[in-house]
């Protein structure tokens, strides 16, 4: 057993930051926290590596309760989302730092040192200081640091975000390659979903303090369980309206509502690579733009009588043929996925749950 | 000025000459002009004659008493500056406010003033003499008195310096050192006091430099007994009020030469600290 999360809260003043939150990471697993800024996500691993303090709750790391634990003692690797090298030290005294402090014999360090700097790739920069390294170099150094000590796991906070787009690319699937080298149980936190998705074994969704779901990054894409994991998961068109019989009317679109009763406020949440454009006249829309994204084109198009849509398609795809500006379409919709209008259940009632839980 | 674009006024070489001779003149005639007037008044009173006064009359006696003083008031406010800088950059509490306005005082108080207030507390008939009278110590008019005053003009350069540092640096260090498995002392020695240490330096040298010219609070406290509580600036006072005009010269330049060098070495410790 890896990490194991019950009951967590944790609150800022009036600001509840964690609400409740439980989860398990398997040993050996490297998750991904996921969702918005402000969300909690952070929150959650400063307090499991014990830099901040529970209001409530326990966290069991390997089987070991460590609440009553201070950071320093509950072995626990934590890479900072800016570094936090120590600027005085040179690169091999940063990595050092935890085997120094727990008094481990110099030669053994040394060895210790040289193995990490062979395995991140960071030969010859051992005598430089952190000011003189590139941003790539300084996330690698301060992974190589929290490893050193062989902590129980490793927790990553936002690791990659300080550091430009491409080296970011490089990062992500450097880190995959580590842990499938070394099977540290590793958690790092992210707002990105494609990192998230492209990296974690298994994916976290915490939103408002609260964990909206897990499970594999397939899981989450295809069967989100709330409508804010489907709209923060892709590029999506967000359709609200009311059900009629059993379908929900858009334009000349019309939408199964399965589950709904008739009436009731829903919201449709339609991937931008879910939907078929072709040529058709009269057709239901109208192209209004075509934006090529490098691999992928953007095709924006307004509905008759409803209101703006985008879909997104291979840049050679068949589905493009005849697809220019002010060209009308026929559209079809091969996935949707429909929630009750959030503040409402499924018969269209007000919820206690459906915003920020107020305890 | 024949560049293309619409000349601004400092374009105007003449203004800018005017300019820097403005300033020149004035710190040469505050700054430069007082100190060679000095050294020039020395040599022409007789480098023998100076020599002699001052050896006459305890001027190494009263130069060493300061030099002390400046390095207690070092080590006391280097720690104390130090803890207060930690507790009122990282601690939250009530009355932070009023301390943290508080560290400025002895920048704006008389020292002559606070020379008198701690005679109250301190001196005959004072607040804290049973107790003094009971441990056998005497505070005013003795070295502690000089010790006190010295130390409370000098409280504010430390306790700042480090506090603007530890400001700038904030806590992510100090918490990697946490998760590495340091205590928070080993954290402190390791990873605080290294990245604080030119603050400290700093803060030291002010500390020392405005010590070694403290007038008001060791005139008062101490009494300016000769041989016993004077300082070097109380030295200079002292020879001057009894016409040793060579002596007071004397001593005086000394004084500038040695904070002259402290200044110097400031600078030479932080080649890349910002101008003022």
């Amino acid at each position: 057993m890896g990490i194991r999360v019950e009951h967590l809260s944790k609150r800022f003043g009036d600001f509840v930051a964690v609400d409740d939150v439980s989860f398990e990471i398997r040993h050996g697993e490297l998750a991904a926290l996921l969702g918005p800024s402000g969300g909690g996500k952070s929150t959650i691993l400063r307090v499991i590596s014990g830099l901040e303090q529970a209001d409530g709750g326990r966290v069991v790391l390997e089987g070991d309760r460590v609440d009553h634990l201070d950071a320093s003692a509950r072995n626990v690797g934590f890479v900072f989302q800016h570094y936090a090298l120590f600027r005085h030290m040179s690169v091999a005294r940063n990595i050092g730092f935890g085997l120094e402090v727990r008094k481990v014999p110099r030669a053994e360090r040394d060895a210790r040192v040289r193995e990490l700097i062979g395995l991140l790739g960071l030969e010859g920069l051992e005598h430089r200081l952190p000011s003189q390294l590139s941003g790539g170099q300084r996330q690698r150094v301060a992974v190589a640091r929290s490893l050193a000590p062989r902590p129980r796991i490793l927790l990553l906070d936002e690791p990659f975000s300080a550091v430009d787009a491409q080296v970011r690319e490089e990062l992500r699937r450097w880190l995959r390659r580590l842990h499938d080298e070394l099977h540290v149980t590793s958690v790092f936190v992210t707002h990105d979903q494609e990192e998230a998705f492209s990296v974690a074994d298994r994916v976290f969704v915490i939103r408002h303090g609260r964990l909206e779901q897990a499970g594999t990054p397939l899981e989450i894409l295809d069967t989100p369980k709330t409508e804010f994991i489907a709209r923060f998961v892709g590029d999506v068109n967000v359709l609200d309206g009311s059900v009629h019989g059993s379908n929900l009317h858009w334009g000349a679109l019309v939408v199964p509502t399965l589950g709904h009763a008739n009436g009731s406020p829903v919201r449709v949440v339609i991937r931008a690579y879910d939907m078929k454009f072709w040529r058709a006249d009269p057709g239901m829309a109208v192209v209004e733009r075509v934006l090529p994204l490098g691999d992928r084109v953007k095709v924006e198009a307004r509905m008759d009588g409803a209101g703006p849509l985008f879909a997104q398609f291979p840049r050679r795809s068949s589905l493009l043929r005849g697809i220019e500006p002010g060209a009308r379409i026929h559209v079809e919709i091969t996935t949707a996925r429909v929630y009750a209008m959030p503040g409402r259940d499924s018969a269209g009632n007000p919820t206690a749950n459906g915003t920020k839980r107020t305890p | 000025m024949s560049s293309s674009k619409a000349p601004s006024r400092y374009d105007w070489p003449l203004r800018r000459v005017a300019l820097l001779l403005g300033v020149l003149a004035w710190l040469g005639l505050l700054l430069v002009v007082p100190l060679i007037a000095m050294a020039w008044h020395v040599l022409d009173l007789g480098l023998g004659q100076a020599w002699h006064e001052m050896a006459e009359s305890g001027a190494s006696q009263a130069l060493w008493r300061s030099v002390w003083l400046a390095v207690l008031a070092v080590v006391v406010n280097g720690a104390l500056g130090v803890l207060a800088a930690i507790v009122l950059v990282r601690h939250r509490f009530p009355g932070r406010r009023l301390l943290d306005w508080m560290v400025d005082l002895p920048l704006a108080v008389s020292p002559v003033m606070i020379g008198l207030a701690y005679i109250l507390v301190f001196g005959r008939g004072g607040l804290l003499e049973p107790l003094l009278l009971g441990t056998g110590w005497k505070v005013t008019f003795a070295w502690p008195g000089l010790v006190l005053g010295t130390v409370f003009v000098t409280i504010p350069f430390t306790t700042r310096e480090v506090g603007h540092v530890l400001r700038e640096l904030g806590t992510t260090e100090e918490q990697a050192a946490a998760t590495l498995g340091a205590s928070t002392w080993k954290t402190f020695w390791k990873v605080t006091l290294p990245n604080i240490r030119h603050g400290l330096t700093y803060g030291a040298t002010l500390t020392m430099a405005r010590s070694l010219g403290e007038f008001g609070a060791v005139m008062v406290l101490g009494g300016a007994i000769a041989g016993k509580t004077d300082t070097a600036t109380v030295f200079i006072y002292a020879a001057m009020e009894s016409r040793f005009e060579a002596a007071s010269y004397g001593m005086a330049l000394v004084l500038a030469a040695l904070t002259m060098a402290l200044l110097a070495f400031l600078k030479a410790l932080q080649p890349s600290s910002p101008e003022v």
